[in-house]
């Protein structure tokens, strides 16, 4: 698997992901800069990091998703190349377009950083076939507007589709339904809020989050 | 006599465009409700709710108060406004 990483200006989780794509593959991750429009035409994981891109500022993820390198991300997303985004990688996929929904502040209005538990809904997927379906699995999240809505027409329609990827058991931010990440229609892109990438090693408590990039390894080649 | 350059830009004529971005109604806005709980707690009782938005004021130069309109709306469409969850409402003046 030929997987790269978008670096934004105050991207933080962009080296955890890359380190994380590395273990797996024993690949070099390739990093991309946001300020660039060339993408390699071979990749086949484009990964939006976590962070503050460019401070959190008007929105979470509304100045990366206008940025030059998501022109080109949002072209390979129509295209069929894999994407993830974790944490504010799926705000700005929700600032594309490319996912359905937004984001609000949380709940208890305060930043949320720890481990929740979270249920993975669906295991027919590239980044989740390494998970058995209704698995319950313990991973970081980080996050201050990570309250994710949408409005009942679309949720019932992700529900229905059997789009919601992750489910928090411990809803940790007032997300709607519980929803922690969600696929868009072919299961080709997902935005998740918890951090896999946290938890890739024993060294850095444990491994729970291995499993979403050996899934993809192991689905993509 | 030869104008210079600031003659000419004091010349052309700007237009203030006033932006209102609103939570839509039924969307959760959690600081409006600790607004609301500080404000009950200074003594404000009457407030029944509260809800937070945004503004954003720019300058505009032109002088077709519609046509300004209809970009700042393009404005709000593609960057100022979320329409999954915001409202926008633009006044020119």
């Amino acid at each position: 698997m030929k997987a790269a990483v978008v670096v934004f200006p105050a991207s933080n989780c962009d080296r955890d992901a890359a380190t994380a794509l590395e273990f797996v593959t024993g690949k070099k991750t390739q990093m991309l800069w946001h300020g660039d429009t060339d993408v390699p035409a071979d990749l086949d994981l484009i990964v939006l990091p976590g962070g503050f891109s460019y401070g959190d500022y008007l929105r979470c993820g509304a100045m990366a998703a206008r940025s030059p390198i998501m022109q080109t991300v949002v072209e390979r997303a129509k295209a069929g190349t894999p994407i993830l985004g974790i944490c504010n990688g799926w705000q700005i996929l929700a600032e594309c377009g490319l996912l359905p929904g937004g984001f609000l502040r949380n709940a208890g209005l305060k930043f949320v950083n720890r481990p929740v538990a979270i249920r993975v809904e669906d295991s027919q997927s590239i980044f989740t076939n390494r998970y058995e379906a209704g698995e319950e699995i313990s991973i970081p999240v980080a996050n201050g507007e990570g309250n994710f809505f949408a409005d009942d027409a679309t949720l019932d329609r992700l529900e229905g589709e059997g789009r919601v990827a992750v489910r928090y058991l411990d809803n940790p931010n007032g997300s709607i339904r519980n929803i922690a990440g969600v696929f868009n229609e072919t299961k080709t892109i997902m935005g998740m809020m918890p951090h896999p990438e946290r938890h890739v090693d024993d060294i850095a408590f444990n491994q729970t989050g291995r499993r979403f990039f050996e899934s993809l390894a192991g689905a993509v080649g | 006599m030869q104008r210079n350059d600031f003659s000419e830009r004091d010349a052309e004529k700007q237009m203030k465009a006033r932006v209102h971005i609103t939570l839509k109604k039924g969307v959760l806005d959690p600081q409006g409700k600790a607004i609301a709980g500080a404000l009950h707690g200074l003594g404000f009782d009457e407030v029944a709710d509260a809800r937070q938005g945004k503004f954003i004021e720019l300058d505009i130069t032109g002088e077709d108060v519609a046509a300004a309109k209809a970009r700042v709306e393009a404005m709000c469409q593609k960057l100022l406004a979320n329409t999954v969850i915001e409202n926008y409402q633009v006044e020119i003046a």
